[in-house]
């Protein structure tokens, strides 16, 4: 191709007409504003080496925790915009604000961002943050893969934000179901984009199943079988089991579709015998044990924290792992409940309705015991602890519904309508979101050693709960007016329009409560209660017996557990009454030099290389995705020749940090 | 290796550096340091998934075996002849494999790497059938573009042939190691995850003679 | 070929302006989402036919077991954040202790246990019902094609078809067979009865029934591309002679669907309804293997996707974006 041809064919390839419309433009000052801000600031402040040393090559889980939050919440942020976008377009469809092209773009981003792009990372943030800890380990099983896995979801959630800016954003739905995904009905490379980084992100997702569930099988404290663990480790545990059996099916779906589009084979296609209904099933494989591996952290958390602050132990907490354990093998169980209205008979129908009903089971069992667990107990309504009296009565509502669409004849008139779309939000926002949130309240002060303030925390959940409720009330009567989910606008004479303007009006007082959020955190950055005593909260296990925020080593002593929720029994027990380091008792002679993984770029740059090999496979530049193969072996090579991987901390080092946090007589 | 589940026992999760690491009688060099059998624990997790990815693809071909359209069916396209080969070279490699960790247990340092050498030499031999196969399928207008079946055909073995490919690159780089730094600890869990996931390609391939090759023979 | 335009503002008031509505909307928003539950627009609530009144009668019985259960839980809830709250001369005993109850324990695990058999023994059974025809009387079949974003629909029976639109007898069951030139949509008559998808490469059945004569609505439930939210179609019930005459007028005054008007049919777009006596013989596939009462699957060959697919290239943009 000649130079002058080639120049309008790049720019038409890398800018096509849907990546400059007015909110992409608009996207793109803020986007650049905002890095040219970090930029400058960097800069300014002469910060680059500590950006470089401190964060982009640590292999500190705590720190890397940090950034997955970090992450999710700037995703929460996309997919809430998303989400608005949406809402508004519904409230005025007769002068809509967006046009069916963006529409269906967005509704496909705000899908697959806040299930793969924030859901995941939040969760990852809070195993990160404290599984470790919890456990009284000194890092996760494999630090440096801990690494490797976040900077692949960090570029994978790169790549597919890159794309309403170069290329043009996918639209086809979280699920692109075939043949919509195939080229003949769509051409151009959004949804190459969303194949190639779930691919790349789902390579970091399974490292971190592997990571956690090795973590906790293998590194606990002497002493803390796995019936004495809390539960939000054996969530990380079944969290992990879910993501190792699930993501191979997903991995396998998108590289059939991926090769039907660049490869032009048959998976999917129209013609030479290809099957759509192979996708919708291994895309369900992977799908509904998802919903689970983004349900089972929120009930750890909830496990954690009703507990603590009701100043009681976890009531059944025997029933409790046997019922979180049951519904992760019942999840693989139920993927047909997706599709009852794919023509698989009645017999399947009625296996698939029946299994799903099961799970109900476990989940009255769960919700039964967090009651039952404040019942007798000292409620202290703090912000985490509101989060699960908001969980408890909107996620039963959500299960109930679930029923609903279990029941198979029922599921024929709701599936797919508004219907479903309030029921998957109703498990999803009243179950993760906030399980997620109310980790983050109760964590905070161990992650970043100050408190988030509670009067800013409980009008931003009043703000979400209520919010919600106006948001998706209003949806499950749209599904019974029949109608169908993903329209961009709709016509007058079904009645829909009132309801979905006080679902809009809903989701506005929802990004209030985003803002709040925002602001609570900016706020008690400067403002917020220092956390001196590491246990600001009166916690129950091991992460609130070390200092907030925890030295890099974690633990200057492993402790030796002897019951479930260890540290209230030390704080019980003959090992000291009181609060923070007198319950330790730890002396000098204890503390010994250890041995701590050494930071490394190789990861960043594994995730860098992943980039441009998917960059490349976006567009069929085979020449970019060959550089950017060449990069990940070099980073691999690179990761496979270094033996040193170490660096030790001296025993005087450690007793002088520890005696500076006053956990030791200077 | 046994996990701990459920006991009191003690997994200290990394040594203080002023202790020596504990070698423990009769337990195998790649075992005896606690990071390394973290690290073939993690290895074994591995091979989970990648089992499941295999199972995810054999599930599709046995959907899209009848799906033929205008192009040959699995009876019409397969010979056994090059398939047997194929088995053949990737079983006695299974098979050098273990003779490389038995000689890797007795500390022979030489003989281990003459064995992996051989193992890699069988290896390529297996890719080099496999690739000949799938250049007279294509020639003969049977490529994965065909039809379905043939694209679930292709992508299945080809997947496995993928696996190969990159075993041999990285035990060429476990030789090189263990030339530059000798056996230890972190080079002999290295062979010994290398043996795990060869053993682990063999077995895959054993199922793909019998579902694609031979199953195609008795449909 | 009739063209006529068919008017989707046909069922309920109009309203009144925007801003009126999100004031109403203001004010009765609890308590009108609740009373208007009674409303015909709730079309879920009002079916017309034997299948959308058995689907109704099993949401009722799930949605009832589970009001109780919410409800239980709720004030179970409500009870425990009031006595047990940390405060000052709260009379409740602390017991942090307390933390297993052997029948307690059983008893919220066989509450749920119940509740799960009350609604699934009859889900089963409506399952296995639903998925037959009335044996009693012969039903209508009706071919149903969703393309890229319109419905064509063929009468065997009768050898005649209709874009967009549907006839159908009252009080007689009606076979839909259901496939896709195009991608995957559901194929739902939300007054009738629930949906079914149509995919490219299967045919699945699904039957319906309409007791009431009159005109309904219906709609594609899943995503099929750009303008999928034009995917209406209007569904008129008649009288069993109403609908043979509507035959004869059809087949004496219409014209007949050509292959090259179905090839233009089959293009990316939409279109307004539309009447033909007769249609083109391979224009709904012949299932040729694995053909139940759960449907089947058809080699797309016998179709002749393979030149139709080409033949798209013009009106789609087949073209793959970036081959530098």
């Amino acid at each position: 191709m000649t130079a002058p041809a080639f120049v309008p064919y790049l720019l038409h390839t890398l800018f096509p007409p849907n990546t400059h419309r007015p909110t992409e433009i608009g996207a793109d000052v803020m986007m650049g504003l905002g890095m040219g801000y970090l930029v400058y600031w960097l800069t300014r402040h002469r910060k680059w080496g500590w950006l470089w040393r401190d964060w982009l090559t640590t292999v500190d889980h705590k720190k890397i925790g940090t950034m997955y939050l970090i992450a999710a919440i700037l995703m929460l942020f996309r997919g809430g915009v998303d989400a608005l976008m949406m809402r508004v377009n519904l409230a005025m469809p007769h002068a809509p604000f967006i046009g069916p092209e963006e529409y269906n773009e967005v509704f496909t981003t705000h899908g697959v961002i806040m299930i793969f792009f924030m859901a995941m990372p939040f969760i990852f943030a809070l195993f990160n943050a404290v599984i470790p800890l919890m456990i009284g380990a000194r890092d996760v099983a494999f630090p440096r893969l801990n690494a490797v896995s976040f900077w692949l979801f960090a570029f994978a959630a790169a790549l597919f934000n890159l794309a309403f800016v170069v290329g043009g954003a996918p639209n086809v739905g979280w699920t692109a179901y075939p043949p919509l995904t195939e080229l003949h009905f769509n051409p151009g490379v959004g949804t190459n984009y969303l194949l190639v980084s779930l691919l790349i992100s789902g390579i970091g997702t399974t490292i971190t199943g592997i990571n956690f569930l090795v973590t906790v099988l293998r590194m606990r404290a002497p002493g803390m079988t796995l019936m004495r663990m809390p539960m939000f480790a054996w969530a990380a545990l079944n969290t992990s089991v879910l993501i190792l059996f699930a993501f191979p099916p997903l991995t396998v779906a998108l590289l059939m579709t991926l090769l039907d589009r660049l490869a032009h084979t048959a998976f999917f296609t129209l013609s030479h015998g290809g099957m759509p209904m192979m996708y919708v099933n291994l895309f369900w494989l992977f799908g509904h044990p998802e919903v689970y591996i983004v349900a089972l952290p929120a009930y750890g958390v909830f496990s954690e924290v009703v507990p603590t602050f009701s100043g009681k132990r976890l009531f059944g907490y025997t029933s409790m792992v046997v019922s979180m354990a049951a519904i992760m093998v019942l999840s693989y169980g139920v993927w047909a409940h997706h599709f009852f209205t794919m023509g698989a008979g009645a017999a399947v129908n009625a296996f698939f309705g029946i299994s799903t009903m099961l799970i109900a089971i476990p989940t009255g069992v769960k919700i039964f015991n967090w009651i039952f667990t404040m019942w007798g107990g000292r409620i202290r309504f703090t912000t985490a602890m509101l989060y699960v009296m908001g969980f408890i009565p909107t996620f039963t509502i959500g299960g109930a519904t679930g029923m609903f669409l279990a029941t198979v004849p029922a599921d024929y008139q709701v599936h797919n309508s508004y219907f479903l779309v309030a029921h998957f939000h109703n498990v999803l926002i009243g179950g993760t979101v906030f399980g997620l949130l109310a980790g983050m309240y109760y964590w905070w002060p161990k992650m970043f050693g100050y408190r988030l303030d509670e009067r800013q925390g409980k009008l931003a959940f009043w703000l979400f709960l209520i919010g919600f409720w106006i948001t998706f009330g209003p949806q499950y009567l749209l599904g019974f007016k029949g109608m169908p989910r993903r329209m961009w606008t709709y016509p007058a004479g079904h009645g829909w329009h009132l309801l979905n303007v006080i679902s809009t009006a809903g989701a506005f007082v929802m990004g209030a409560g985003f803002l709040v959020l925002v602001y609570n955190v900016l706020w008690s950055m400067r403002h917020g209660e220092r956390d001196a005593s590491g246990d600001p909260w009166n916690g129950r296990t091991l992460e609130w017996s070390l200092p907030s925020p925890a030295p890099e080593y974690n633990f200057a002593r492993i402790p030796t557990v002897s019951s479930l929720d260890a540290w209230w029994a030390m704080k019980q027990t003959g090992q000291g009454r009181g609060r923070g380091a007198a319950a330790l008792r730890l002396r000098p002679q204890d503390i010994h030099a250890i041995e701590l993984p050494r930071n490394t770029g190789y990861p960043f740059f594994l995730g860098a290389a992943f980039f441009v090999l998917g960059f490349g496979l976006v567009f069929s530049w085979w020449v970019i995705a060959l550089l950017g193969l060449a990069g990940v072996w070099a980073a691999l090579a690179y990761a496979w020749f270094d033996h040193d991987q170490h660096k030790h901390m001296r025993a005087d080092e450690i007793r002088r940090i520890e005696a500076s946090m006053g956990r030791l007589p200077a | 290796m046994s996990l701990p589940l459920g006991t009191s026992e003690e997994p200290l999760p990394i040594r203080f550096a002023d202790e020596p690491a504990h070698h423990l009688a009769g337990v195998p060099l790649e075992f005896a340091d606690e990071e390394q059998s973290l690290k073939i624990t993690g290895f074994w997790m591995v091979l989970v998934t990648d089992l499941l990815i295999f199972a995810s693809l054999f599930a599709s071909y046995a959907v899209y075996r009848p799906m033929v359209a205008a192009g040959p069916s699995g009876a019409q396209l397969f010979g056994l002849g090059s398939a047997i080969a194929e088995t053949l070279f990737l079983l006695t490699s299974s098979f050098t494999v273990g003779i490389a960790v038995w000689y890797m247990r007795r500390g022979n340092q030489r003989a281990m790497i003459g064995w992996i050498v051989l193992t890699l030499l069988l290896g390529a031999g297996f890719l080099g059938l496999e690739l000949h196969e799938f250049a007279v399928d294509i020639a003969r207008g049977a490529s994965w573009q065909t039809s379905a079946f043939l694209s679930s055909f292709f992508l299945l073995v080809s997947t496995h042939g993928a696996h190969v490919l990159f075993g041999i690159l990285w035990a060429v780089g476990i030789v090189v190691q263990v030339l530059r730094r000798g056996l230890n600890a972190v080079t002999a869990r290295k062979v010994y995850t290398f043996s795990l996931y060869w053993h682990f390609l063999d077995i895959i391939w054993v199922f793909i003679f019998t579902v694609v090759y031979l199953g195609a023979k008795i449909a | 070929m009739t063209q006529r335009r068919w008017s989707r503002g046909s069922i309920g008031p109009a309203g009144g302006s925007s801003a009126r509505r999100i004031l109403a909307g203001a004010v009765v928003a609890a308590l009108g989402m609740l009373a208007s539950g009674c409303g015909r627009q709730y079309v879920l609530l009002h079916p017309v036919g034997p299948v959308g009144h058995s689907e109704l009668r099993l949401m009722l019985l799930a949605g009832g077991a589970m009001a109780v259960v919410i409800l239980f839980v709720c004030v179970l809830l409500a009870i425990a954040a009031v006595r047990f709250r940390d405060r000052q001369g709260r009379r409740a005993p602390y017991v942090p202790d307390w933390h297993q109850s052997r029948i307690l324990e059983s008893i919220w695990f066989i509450i749920p246990v119940l509740i799960v058999a009350i609604i699934a023994v009859p889900t089963v059974r409506q399952t296995y019902a639903l998925a037959q025809v009335p044996q009693a009387r012969k039903p209508l079949v009706v071919d149903v094609t969703s393309l890229s974003w319109k419905w064509f629909f063929e009468y065997p029976s009768a050898h005649v078809a209709t874009v967009n639109h549907l006839v159908l007898p009252v009080g007689k069951p009606v076979l839909f067979e259901l496939t896709a030139d195009s991608a995957m949509n559901t194929f739902w008559v939300p007054q009738l009865g629930g949906m079914e998808y149509t995919m490219p490469g299967e045919v699945l059945p699904l039957w319906l029934q309409a007791d009431h004569t009159g005109v309904y609505w219906g709609h594609s439930s899943n995503f099929s591309g750009l303008q999928f939210e034009k995917m209406f179609f209007s569904v008129k019930v008649v009288s069993a002679s109403g609908f043979s005459s509507w035959v004869r007028q059809t087949r004496r005054s219409d014209p007949a669907l050509t292959a090259a008007a179905y090839r233009r049919l089959r293009a990316f777009g939409t279109t307004g309804t539309a009447t033909y006596s007769g249609y083109p013989s391979g224009s709904f596939p012949k299932v040729t293997h694995r053909f139940t009462l759960t449907g089947g699957q058809y080699v797309p060959a016998v179709r002749g996707y393979g030149q139709m697919q080409m033949g798209m290239a013009g009106s789609g943009g087949t073209m793959p974006a970036g081959r530098p």
